[in-house]
């Protein structure tokens, strides 16, 4: 369940990523539709976070332990919507770009998450 | 209507410049992105056995420090914060090309990896990409 979404959210993040690359590319800052699919990767990795502390709960144990575990969940979930809020800040291409960088962050986040549970 | 005056008046004290418009907000969330990066792995790995890597560690902490006192620059603007950011820029890239080389040429000293491991690579190089994106974008804002 956890790897499922790890491997969902990561390819949603890349997604975004492109999706606003393309954006700034068009010259075009960040939009109204932009932002419903920043909210759709935002909640993948809440599902991501709620769940891996379910699993947590239940036992589970991070092959690179709890801390690093939780700090990268946490980190996973904030990324996008930081990345967003700063979008709205600049209202040109380069806001679209920067949300582009927040989804490659986030793929990455989710590679680093696999490897911590041990997948 | 004083204030007004002398803030359009020539040589006046104005508002503080941005750094942070256009590719600066790009710069700014990057270095946030290694501040959050860098610090929070330092803090769990000193905080759990610093004993393993002591210079790794350190210096990964010392790298966000530098990395924090940057985006704090950048955010804050002004001309006084565009020259100390570019300092910090420099050194930053002194640091990752002086810790980058050392870790290549003498991995023994390094039991575990820093940020400034192989110049970066653990962190996609945006490492030593950062600082060189960075001076050119505080230059190229510098007040005419």
């Amino acid at each position: 369940m956890l790897d499922a979404l790890t491997v969902a959210t990561s390819v949603a993040a890349l997604a975004l990523a492109a999706w606003c690359g393309f954006a700034a590319y068009r010259d075009q800052q960040t939009k109204d539709w932009h932002f419903i699919g920043m909210a759709v990767v935002t909640l993948l990795a809440l599902l991501q976070l709620v769940i891996g502390v379910v699993q947590l709960a239940r036992g589970g144990k991070p092959e690179q332990g709890t801390t690093i575990f939780v700090a990268y969940l946490l980190g996973a979930f904030a990324c996008v919507p930081a990345a967003g809020f700063m979008s709205l800040a600049e209202r040109t291409r380069w806001g679209s770009v920067t949300v582009s960088a927040g989804g490659v962050v986030l793929a990455v986040l989710e590679v680093r998450l696999f490897d911590i549970w041990g997948g | 209507m004083t204030a007004t005056d002398n803030a359009a008046g020539e040589g006046a004290p104005r508002t503080r410049q941005k750094l942070i418009t256009g590719p600066g907000i790009l710069l700014v969330w990057l270095y946030g992105v290694m501040v959050v990066g860098a610090v929070s792995r330092s803090v769990v790995q000193i905080a759990t056995d610093f004993d393993r890597a002591p210079l790794a560690y350190t210096l990964s902490a010392l790298a966000g420090v530098v990395y924090g006192f940057i985006t704090y620059s950048l955010v804050r603007g002004g001309n006084t914060a565009r020259r100390a950011a570019l300092v910090c820029c420099a050194a930053e890239l002194v640091g990752v090309l002086t810790v980058g080389t050392w870790t290549l040429l003498e991995p023994s000293a390094f039991p575990d990896a820093t940020v400034w491991s192989d110049y970066g690579m653990g962190y996609l190089f945006i490492p030593v990409l950062l600082p060189v994106t960075g001076m050119l974008w505080l230059r190229r804002a510098r007040p005419a």
